[in-house]
Formats: C-alpha cells, structure tokens, sequence
C-alpha cells in the first residue's frame, strides 16, 4: 500500500510539474475561427489544446490557471520580420539579413536565426509567438534594394523565408516550417524619389522630357533585362528538374538548383515583394506564365490588381499600415486604408510589420486597419488564423481550437487595443516569463 | 511637374473660415488641466472663450455637432522635421549655430497636412543632428495654406539644436577610418570631444557677452563707442547665456546627458529639453534637478547602439521622478499618431489617462514655453482643438476635425468627399501635360 501510495505520489508531481500541460479557467476565450465563450475552460495537454468548454473538469492535481476578467486569445502571428537575423540595424556586424547574389534560392533564414537575439523577449510581451523570418526583406525601401546591406547588388530571389516560434532552446526548437516560402523581390522601375517620400507613378514618369525621361527609358530597360533573366533562371531549374527525374548521364546536384524544386512542384510558395499595382500585376503575369503558387507581399497599393488577386486566389501580405502615403498627391490614409480595400476585393491577407525593432507593434497596426475601415473580425484574423493558413499550417496555430498547439496570450481586453495588458503567454502550452531585457531594466532603475 | 502637384496640395487646403464664432457640441471633453466632461466648446475670436456642459451658444454660431466624438487639445510635436525645405543637416562645421531653420521653411510640404490629420497643431522644427551645436529652431502651427511667416508661432522663444553621442561624432570616424580616405575627418570625433567643443564654444561666447555687456554698460553710462564685431555664430548662443534661447539637446546615453548638465551648470545656463533622451530613466533624478524636459520617442530601439538599452517605460520613470516628458515623433510618419504614443505610456508603465494626454499637449506646450497659449482645453487659450471618432488614447481611434486658432483645418469628410474632384483635376493637368508632349520632347538627331 504504502509504495503504491509513493508511486501515485510520484506520478502527481510529475504531472503537477510538467509544464505544458494545465487548464485555464472562467476565460472568455476568442477562438477567432468561431464566436466567443464566456467563462469556459481551456485543457492544455502535452502543449496541445486537448479541449475547450464549461463543464471541463480539470483532473486533480493538474495546474490551474484561474483566468476570471481575462481573455485567451491565439498568439499573434507576424508574417514579415527579420526576427533572429538581426540585432542593432546600425551595426552590419549584428546584421544578416540581405546576402550578396542576385539567385540565392538555397539560404535559409532558418539556419542564421539568433534564438538569444533580444528582439524575441521585446516581441513576445506584445502576445507575439510566431513570426514569418525573410532573408533580406529589408522593410524599407521596397523590393529591388538587395536588403538593407546587400552590398549593392540588386536581389531577385532572396533565399528560404522560415515561421519560426518566438521562443526556443535553438532554431531547431523554434521552426515551424523551415521553408514557408522562397523570397522573390520582384524587379520594379525605380523612379526617382517624388516629393512625398515615394517612388514617381509610372503613369506620370512617362511624361517627364529630358534627361528625366531618358532615364526611364533605361530603367524600363533594366528591368525588362531582369524579368528576362528571371525567366532564364527559372527555365534552367525546370532543365534541371527534368535531367534530375530522368538521372540523366553526368547530372551534378546544384545547389541551388535543388532549392527550386519545391518552388517548381508547388510545395513551397514564392513570397513575391511588388509594391505597385503595375508591378503586382506583372509579378501575377510572371506566376502564370511560371506555373507557380505565390504570396505577394508589402504591396503599397492595390488598384486594379485586386481583382486580379481576387481571382487568382492569391493572398497578400500587407506591410505596414502605419506607412506614409507613395506619392506626394496620394490621400494622406492610403496605407491606413488599403486594408479595407483589400477586405473589399475579396483579397485574403495577412499582417507584416516588414521590420525588427517594431514586430511588437503588430496588434496596433491592425488596430489603426479598423480604424479606417476594415471589419474589426477580419484584423484580428489577419493577425491569427489567416496567417496560418497561408503559410500551410491552420492545422496546427492561428486560433483556439481543440488538436492546435496552445500557442495562447491572456489578456486584460482586446487584443489589438493598445492599453491592454499581456497577463500570460504560452508557445506550445509551455509558458514563457513576460520579461525581458527592457523589463529588468525598468524594474533595476525605478527602484534606484 | 512642381506646378502640377503644388496646385493638387493647395486644392486640399480648407478656406479658413475667419474670426467666426464656432460652437463644438455634445462632445467628450479632455482638457488635460481640468479633467474630462459632456459638453461644448465655445470658440470665438481664434481662442477658447467657454467650456462646460452647458454653454451660451451665441446665436450667429457655426455649430459642429460632435455627439459620441472626442475633443483634445491640439497635439504638440516637440521634436519634427517636416517643413524644411531640402537637408536638415549643415554638417561641415561641429558648431553650426550661425544657420536657422527658419530661413528654410517650406509651407507647402504635403507632410504639414498630413501631420494635421493626425492631429498635430504645433511642431519644434529642428535642425539636424550632425553637430555638436547644431541650428537654430522654430516653432510653427500647422496653418496649412499660409505662407512661412504666416506658420510661425507668434511670441515663442526661438531655439537652437544640440547634439550628443553617434551622430555628431559621426563626421569625426568617416569611412575606411581616419586618414584611409579622401573625406578628412571632422573634430570631435569621441564623446570627450563633443564635451570639449561645447565648453571651447561656451568659452568663446561667455567672452563674447562680456565684451557686448562692457559695451552695452558703457553706452548707457553716455560714452560714445564703436560697437564690438556681431558674430553670428555667437550670437545664439549669447542669447542662450542670457536665457533668451531655449537648448533642445539630441542625446541617448546617461553619460552624456549627465556631462551636458555639468558643463550648462559650469557656465551658468539650462538645457531646456533633452530630446529622445533613451537612457533618461537612468538619470532621472539629475534631469528633475536641473528642471530640463524631457522629449522622448515611445518605443524606439536597437537601430543603433547607443538605443541599445532604450526601454518604452522610460517615459514613465523620468515621469515619477519629477521631469515634465513628451513624446515625440522626429518622423513625418509618427507624427500622425502621436494619440496612440501617449497610449503607450499608459501600457508600459501605468501613466494615467491625463498624465499620457498631458505627454503629447501640455507637457510639450511647458517645453517649448508655449503653455500659457496652448496645451489645454482651458477658456482664454488658443482654440488649437482636435475632434477624434473615439476615445483617442487609443489605436482604434481617428481624426475627424483640426481647429488652430479656431479655424478648421483639416476636416476628413472633406477630405474624403473631395477626392475624386482632386483625382479628376490631376488627370485633366496629366492629360493638357501629354498634349504639350511633342513640343517639350528634346529634337531628335536625324537618324537617331
């Protein structure tokens, strides 16, 4: 009796400790693929949520996390950042964002990830558990700059973008998917820098005379040139992938050759960085005439590209709604609406902040999206399970549902309202401390 | 081209509607000084003339029914660059006091609009921070549609721009490194340095004053001498011994914001504002003694190293010590939401609802020695009013309506009802453009 007694004992403790496996209690729980439930029950088993209800009765001994006046929520999902591949934006050293070559489809972001960058802890706090990794997605300056150290050289294809958790021993433990996608900047006429910050439209660089004139001629040039190129390169894989299938004499495996494949097959979408809707409409061109699955990303306008998007089910990855309008004569709301503009055209998308140091402010971004238009359902969506399902995993995050990985923030209100306090957040059920570097310092220095 | 897009700018541009008497209704009221309250504001004559829940409405009233919105006091931005016509930054001298913003003000900056529309009606315009001792500043409203002289705030003492740490030692470390290049490097180039050339600066003009003083006592004792040399670098900084101009000091790190106070202390002056301030909550104690401000960013960090240790409860610490802290925007984008910075302070670091209000209206106002004009919603002030859809300490909140000196400014149904008049307008001048393509075309060279 008496070892049984030890046994059972043991078998407690061991239960009581292991730490991704709890019940959160008396939640109101945002599932986001379904309406709200006030005052249930969340069973976190293994990481996983095991169930969600009233009557869930917590076996004893298990974990309880009483959640009365809170909220669950899934954690946010960042579709676009340099998390973990960059540390001081100032310091190339810190840096490992844009390589040098113009086809580098064999670089993996996955594999450059710093898990002990303090980026993830800062992020984290704001219920931020996965985010989108790009090889030189850069963020400012659009596509075509080859990152911000690219060394000069103008980038087409980036390399591998990885989903990776916010929290992890290594990069191993962090990825979700080690390839979600493949990075295309997708070439653009760089016009000269207008008066309001951006790019001249095409419809009014045509018009300039003069030396003006002659440069968009030879931008033109250029890029025409690039999508030749672009289109070489893709019929070499296509070679290369029929020589492979057929082991025909004297194949050598090329590296990056091999990396294309997934893009040829279908397995892996090509996130394509075009920023005007004549540039989208041409990248979409580009795709058919390719046969392959794309993700736009950061467009900054949509125009008549939306209905092309629309029709072609291709989702977006919208960059930062807090942007400033491209052209000095653009509604000073145009990036704060396009959101909703999308919503309207039936565009499916997501959010990226296309940044580092400003992922935390995800959930305000979307928040500014409803603001100026967009149905408030769809922002948290475009934050959770939209996000998921384009980078092929709904099945396992971007919402609170019975089987995903409890990847759950608990809060003191919405989600994406700025005054909201993070009270838990957990990644694959296990829970991560809400500190950081600028919390220890905030407790060191307000007691001095 | 310029004439075409000033033409569009200009056409957004309200008409002021004059000295009428305007009546706010049914409106929330935050006032910053005197709590929040259900009622109206009577505006007439450009200021404030009566607030409460019941008001004389004067029978000739232009009534704006704001039911269900907010009224704040304008937002005050203590640290912008919008406006200025071409660089910021004269950079070929460590002090450079002699140059002034003022002659390079451009009022048809399209960011001066858009900065309304986010409810900005005060703006610091500064130089930049490549020296040492930089520009002299200005304060400007943000009276869209008048001419430079028109914007500039009547009676607010001018400034000058200091800088410490990275960027004024930049010019001092070029690139390659000292004597590897063709660039000669610019003293200083340490923080040591930029001590020295404040102090050698300070030496100069206290030796400056003291001739012009010996001069003035001299004159007004009936001598009749020939004047000391005016000098013009001198001059401002004269003007800061004597109290007559304010130092708004760009600075990151403890170290130097605490060497800045030491060498003001040394030669009897004050740093009126300490601008971005990152690591101001280490020194929070010393900057509440010396009664300098503080103009910091909400969340900025990690772009460099010295914003390395930068934490968004800055705001917050320096506040409980005593300093009078705004958030700034330095940015033409962030600039739009100042609001939802002020939140910020709120959610790290529990400012209170006022406190975080007072960081982008009153507090600013204090800094830039404007506060008996503007900052609150009090009668006698300046009737610099902002109408939000919602609560705007909030990210789902936006601008409806931007009074200055009770005219309406910028107004978003307007705004947005206005667009496809402007859209057609820049497509009748695109199209007369293109007719006057053949004759502006460069002749071609037979056989060319």
């Amino acid at each position: 009796m008496k070892s049984l007694a030890i046994l059972i004992g043991c078998a407690m403790a061991a239960w009581a400790a292991s730490n991704d496996t709890f019940v959160i209690r008396n939640a109101d729980v945002y599932p986001v693929t379904g309406a709200a439930m006030k005052g249930v029950s969340v069973l976190v088993q293994d990481g996983k949520i095991a169930d969600i209800g009233a009557k869930i009765v917590a076996p004893k001994g298990m974990r309880v996390v009483d959640a009365k006046g809170l909220r669950v929520y899934p954690g946010m999902i960042d579709s676009g950042t340099e998390l973990g591949l960059a540390e001081i934006e100032s310091v190339r050293e810190s840096v490992d964002t844009g390589e040098l070559g113009e086809f580098m489809p064999q670089l993996r972001a996955l594999v450059a990830v710093n898990p002990g960058s303090e980026h993830f802890g800062v992020v984290r706090v704001n219920g931020i558990t996965s985010v989108m990794t790009f090889p030189s997605s850069g963020g400012r300056g659009g596509g075509g700059g080859g990152g911000r150290f690219g060394g000069g050289e103008q980038q087409l294809i980036a390399g591998q973008a990885a989903l990776i958790h916010t929290d992890g021993w290594t990069w191993e433990d962090m990825a979700i998917e080690r390839t979600a996608a493949m990075h295309l900047i997708f070439p653009s006429i760089a016009g000269r820098g207008g008066r309001g910050g951006g790019p001249i439209p095409d419809s009014v660089l045509e018009l300039i005379s003069g030396t003006a004139g002659a440069s968009y001629t030879q931008a033109r040039h250029t890029y025409e040139q690039q999508i030749a190129k672009l289109n070489d390169f893709f019929d070499q894989a296509r070679q290369y992938q029929k020589e492979r299938a057929a082991h025909a004499p004297g194949f050598k495996t090329d590296l990056k050759m091999e990396a294309m494949i997934p893009v040829l097959e279908g397995k892996v979408p090509m996130a394509v960085s075009a920023s005007r809707a004549s540039a989208i409409h041409d990248a979409i061109a580009f795709a058919d005439k390719q046969n392959i699955k794309i993700v736009l990303l950061q467009p900054r306008e949509l125009g008549q590209a939306a209905a092309e998007l629309k029709a072609k089910n291709i989702p977006v990855i919208l960059g930062r709604v807090l942007a400033l309008p491209e052209a000095e004569d653009d509604p000073y709301d145009q990036a704060f609406t396009l959101p909703a503009e999308a919503y309207k055209a039936g565009v499916k998308f997501a959010f990226g902040t296309f940044d580092n140091e400003f992922v935390r402010n995800l959930p305000f971004q979307a928040a500014t999206a409803v603001a100026f238009g967009l149905p408030y359902d769809e922002a948290l969506k475009a934050v959770t399970i939209n996000p998921a399902e384009i980078w092929g995993v709904a099945n396992e995050l971007g919402s609170v549902e019975k089987g995903k990985w409890a990847d759950l923030v608990i809060t003191t209100g919405d989600l994406l309202e700025i005054q909201t306090g993070i009270k838990h957040l957990y990644i694959k059920g296990k829970e991560v401390e809400l500190t950081n570097k600028q919390t220890r310092l905030y407790e060191k220095y307000i007691a001095r | 081209m310029t004439k075409i897009k000033i033409l569009l700018a200009a056409s957004i541009a309200l008409a002021p509607l004059g000295a009428e008497t305007t009546v706010i209704r049914n409106a929330t009221i935050m006032t910053v000084t005197k709590g929040t309250l259900k009622g109206s504001i009577v505006v007439r004559d450009g200021k404030i003339a009566e607030v409460g829940e019941k008001v004389m409405e004067p029978a000739d009233a232009k009534i704006i029914d704001a039911g269900g919105q907010y009224v704040i006091p304008g937002i005050i931005d203590c640290h912008s660059h919008i406006a200025v016509d071409g660089s910021v930054n004269e950079g070929s001298v460590s002090v450079s006091s002699m140059v002034d913003i003022k002659d390079v003000i451009n009022p048809e900056d399209i960011a001066i609009y858009r900065a309304l529309a986010g409810g900005v009606t005060t703006a610091n315009i500064l130089h930049g921070s490549a020296n040492a001792i930089g520009g002299q500043t200005l304060v400007l409203k943000m009276r869209w549609g008048k001419d430079a002289q028109g914007m500039i705030f009547e009676g607010a003492l001018p400034g000058i721009k200091f800088a410490l740490g990275e960027n004024p030692k930049r010019a001092g470390n070029p690139q390659g490194g000292r004597g590897a290049t063709t660039v000669e490097a610019r003293y200083p180039a340490t923080r040591m340095g930029i001590e020295d050339t404040i102090r050698e600066a300070f030496n100069e003009a206290k030796a400056y004053k003291a001739e012009w003083d010996a001069y003035n006592a001299k004159v007004a004792g009936g001598e009749h001498l020939i004047p000391p040399r005016k000098d013009l670098k001198l001059e401002p900084l004269k003007e800061v011994l004597e109290g007559k101009r304010y130092i708004h000091a760009h600075c990151y790190r403890a170290d130097e914001i605490l060497m800045l106070m030491r060498v003001a202390d040394d030669f009897g002056f004050k740093i009126r504002t300490f601008q971005h301030v990152l690591e101001g909550y280490k020194v929070a104690k010393e900057i509440a003694a010396h009664g300098a401000g503080a103009s910091t960013f909400s969340d900025w960090w990690a772009f460099k190293v010295e914003a390395l240790d930068a934490i968004p409860y800055n705001a917050a610490i320096m506040q409980k010590y005593g300093v009078v802290v705004s958030m700034n925007s330095d940015d033409a984008e962030l600039m739009r939401h100042l609001n939802t910075e002020a939140a910020k302070a709120m959610r790290y670091g529990g400012v209170s609802e006022t406190e975080a209000l007072a960081m982008v209206t009153l507090n600013p106002a204090k800094q830039l020695g404007i506060d008996n004009r503007v900052g609150s919603i009090e009668t006698g002030k300046d009737a610099d009013l902002v109408i939000y859809d919602k609560y705007p300490l909030s990210d789902f909140a936006k601008v409806e309506k931007v009074l200055i000196d009770g005219n309406l400014y910028f107004d978003r149904d307007q705004d947005v009802t206005g667009r496809a008049a402007r859209q057609a307008e820049k497509q009748k001048l695109l199209d007369k453009e293109k007719q006057n393509q053949p004759r502006q075309q460069p002749q071609r060279r037979p056989g060319a």
